[in-house]
């Protein structure tokens, strides 16, 4: 929460006669947000006009889509820990960012949306352009809000970033009608300080820290889950200290991949349908099970019948209603995961657990010989999404802002990218949304301008947002650009290879040349088709200042594994 | 195994929060049996009361998932025996059956329904009472010609002593302190 708080936001001092708009820039401003994604169009128009004064302070930048400004404001966001901003018209304008806001809410991503609205006048009556964007937005958004005065809008936009960066974060949509933004108002700006219907995080339970501490002390096989949560309190390091003082093996769920280096002896790799054979396999084996900051979402926990039944959990969560939701925790510690596990840190004894963890160097070992390494070192000519991912972290060192899309190789890029800093991999976890990396990679890269940031994306994907490359030609913004090209919808086609006997519906992908596509936006480009030539294309890559774009391509028809079959149980995990 | 639930909720009074507080159910595809939307005994509190019939373990999530939204409040679920719950029905009948000797008058009165408005081509009775109670009515009402029927939500008060002061007084404190 510190981590998120930081963003925080000043009063002002003097009252001023202005624009709706206007007070818009200066409501963005007094929240510190020097960076917009968005697209104009007629009921924004005003607050476009107000915003043609201030891009010293406040950069706008031009998507192609407004579905590109919601991912582009969600990586921005998640490599940031900051508010990700976005801003739409009315109407069409309003309905493309839908997919984003989705996006952001099952990813518990802090995010405010600002769209332009008809006249109040004209609501409800189908005007040009119109929309119910408030309707439509509501089951996805964490709070919604339909200015139609301009005096509500510092009000508006100060409760918007309080609620979509505190507690649990989230997006927030707020919605003005042209006239309110045209109108005058006396400008004065408060931050929001908290409300009686919002609690941003339960109070700490002394006691549930004390059982769960003598849970974890008496375990002989405990097993550490962790997810997002750990990054969003902000509490990588709470977090190793209390794993390594306890000796607790560590899995992670893809969106709290980062959060815990890649080489750390305790760190036992991935959780869930396409994950590590050992923590998956150990989930039910373990005696106790500690959650951190996740939610035992489908495509972790496989059937949950069959999931760690003999084992206690113990879940820390800041959201109740995620508590026994999926799995019922036997101390359930509510609060924020920070503070949690600073708490744990001090109450539980020092162990090693080093048989336990014996067992997961066994299956490991035994995934290495299976699956690992063949796909790192393959025999046949076919180049593989491992081998891509494998030279990308030796080249970058791990020091890499990783951003994937959805697929297959979303999936190889999870299980081999190495991190050493947290907020390092960037993907779109729960909603699966195709189309998500190529804007979210220059969200960002905005938001980490010394950082490296690789895109790794699937060419069914790339297609999907592939109009972003013209944002990355107006803006110079460097992204590296990895396409791994094997000419379908791989992750589909492996579920019809697998479930479905071979009948690859719609699944083939006739691609055009992606490097004349490339070239029209004079980005720098390469196609990588033989193994000899990967090495040096990553090194060239990663060498190179601005932007760039890598099409590697790889075997028709491999398949990611190993791999929990929908509806088996995590222990039923394949390794072919 | 599925049972009848009242359940609560206590939001700030703002426009839209009864489609996020319906959005909840309809996600789910629980089917809200009625609804009703009123003032609570603390100024600004807005409640609304809920049946649906469901699991414990459903509603339980759904009662999470309310208090979850910005601006709910509160939010608790109760058995039919832990509340103490009424509805409202109005009928409209032509006067003219109340005239003819005396059968439809006794079916009123058995009920201890009430005549709010007596005029030449037609009567309007009320009763409150449980849903089996005016359903009855009905039943018996109908051989007769009803012109009319409409049937409030439930609203309902729960036995537990918890205020709802008291619930917004820790509220303030936490949010404040």
């Amino acid at each position: 929460m510190e981590a998120l708080e930081l963003t925080s936001n000043k009063e002002t001092k003097t009252v001023k006669q202005m624009s709706g708009a206007q007070a818009v820039v200066h409501s963005l401003i007094a929240e510190g947000v020097d960076l917009i994604f968005g697209y104009p169009g007629g009921a924004i128009m005003p607050v476009y006009d107000a915003l043609y004064d201030y891009e010293n302070e406040l950069n706008h930048v031009l998507v192609r889509h407004e579905q590109g400004a919601t991912h582009a404001a969600q990586g921005y966001a998640r490599a940031s820990g900051k508010v990700g901003v976005c801003i739409a018209t009315s109407g069409p304008g309003a309905t493309n960012l839908i997919t984003g806001i989705a996006d952001a809410q099952i990813d518990s991503t802090p995010m405010v949306c600002i769209t332009g609205q008809v006249a109040s006048h004209l609501l409800g009556t189908d005007a040009f352009q119109e929309t119910d964007v408030i309707g439509i937005s509501m089951p996805v958004t964490k709070w919604n809000y339909q200015v139609t005065k301009a005096s509500e809008i510092p009000g508006a936009i100060a409760k918007a970033f309080y609620i979509a960066r505190t507690g649990k974060p989230g997006p927030v949509l707020i919605d003005i009608t042209k006239d309110a933004q045209f109108e005058t108002l006396e400008f004065s700006y408060k931050p929001f300080k908290g409300m009686r219907s919002y609690v941003t995080c339960p109070s700490l339970n002394l006691s549930k820290i004390k059982e769960a501490a003598g849970l974890i002390n008496t375990a002989k096989r405990p097993l550490v889950l962790f997810g997002q949560g750990v990054i969003l309190s902000g509490a990588e390091s709470e977090f190793r200290r209390f794993i390594e003082k306890a000796g607790l093996p560590s899995a992670w769920t893809i969106m709290g991949l980062s959060a815990l280096d890649s080489d750390h002896y305790l760190n036992v790799g991935m959780l869930g349908m396409h994950g590590n054979y050992a923590p998956n396999k150990l989930t039910n084996e373990c005696d106790v099970l500690i959650a951190v900051g996740m939610r035992f979402d489908d495509r972790v926990t496989g059937d949950l019948s069959r999931y760690a039944k003999q084992a206690k959990v113990i879940h820390l969560e800041i959201d109740p209603a995620e508590v026994d939701k999926n799995v019922k925790a036997d101390v359930a510690v509510l609060g924020d995961a920070k503070a949690s596990l600073k708490l744990l840190y001090n109450l539980v004894e020092e162990e090693e657990h080093k048989d336990w963890l014996e067992e997961f160097r066994k299956l490991e070992f035994e995934e290495y010989t299976e699956v690992i390494h063949q796909e790192l070192n393959p025999n046949g000519e076919d180049l593989t999404m491992g081998e891509v991912v494998s030279s990308i972290n030796e080249y970058s060192k791990g020091k890499a802002i990783v951003v994937t899309d959805v697929g297959q190789h979303q999936m190889v890029s999870c299980r081999y990218a190495k991190f050493k800093q947290t907020r390092s991999l960037i993907t779109s976890g729960g909603l699966g949304t195709m189309g998500f990396c190529l804007p979210a990679a220059i969200g960002a890269k905005f938001a980490a301008p010394n950082r490296e940031v690789v895109a790794i994306i699937g060419d069914g994907g790339f297609q999907m947002t592939i109009q972003e490359l013209g944002t990355i030609f107006q803006t110079k913004t460097p992204v590296k650009i990895v396409v791994l090209n094997n000419e379908f919808l791989g992750m589909v086609r492996q579920w019809q290879e697998l479930f479905f006997d071979k009948r690859y519906a719609s699944t083939t992908m006739v691609n055009p040349d992606f490097q004349q596509i490339v070239k029209g936006y004079e980005i720098k480009t390469k196609k990588v088709t033989e193994r000899e030539q990967l090495n040096s294309a990553v090194k060239e890559m990663l060498e190179f200042e601005g932007a760039y774009f890598l099409e590697v391509r790889v075997g028709k028809e491999n398949n990611v594994f190993p791999m929990v079959p929908t509806g088996a149980s995590v222990s039923e995990i394949r390794l072919k | 195994m599925k049972r009848r639930y009242t359940i609560s909720v206590f939001t700030e009074d703002i426009v839209g929060l009864l489609n996020r507080v319906t959005i909840v159910f309809t996600r789910r595809k629980i089917n809200i049996e009625s609804i009703a939307a009123s003032d609570s005994e603390v100024k600004g509190i807005h409640r609304y009361t809920i049946v649906v019939t469901e699991s414990e373990d459903t509603v339980g999530k759904v009662t999470l998932q309310l208090e979850k939204q910005v601006e709910v409040i509160k939010a608790v679920y109760h058995l039919d025996e832990e509340v103490i719950h009424q509805e409202i029905a109005l009928f409209k009948v032509p006067t003219s059956i109340l005239l003819q000797g005396g059968e439809a008058e006794h079916i009123v009165r058995s009920h201890h329904a009430r005549v709010l408005s007596v005029e030449a081509q037609f009567t309007v009775i009320e009763k409150t009472g449980h849903k089996h109670e005016t359903q009855k009515l009905f039943e018996e009402l109908e051989p007769f010609g009803i012109l009319e029927f409409v049937r409030s939500g439930r609203v309902a008060i729960t036995k537990p002593m918890r205020t709802l002061t008291s619930i917004v007084n820790e509220l303030e404190n936490k949010q404040y302190s």
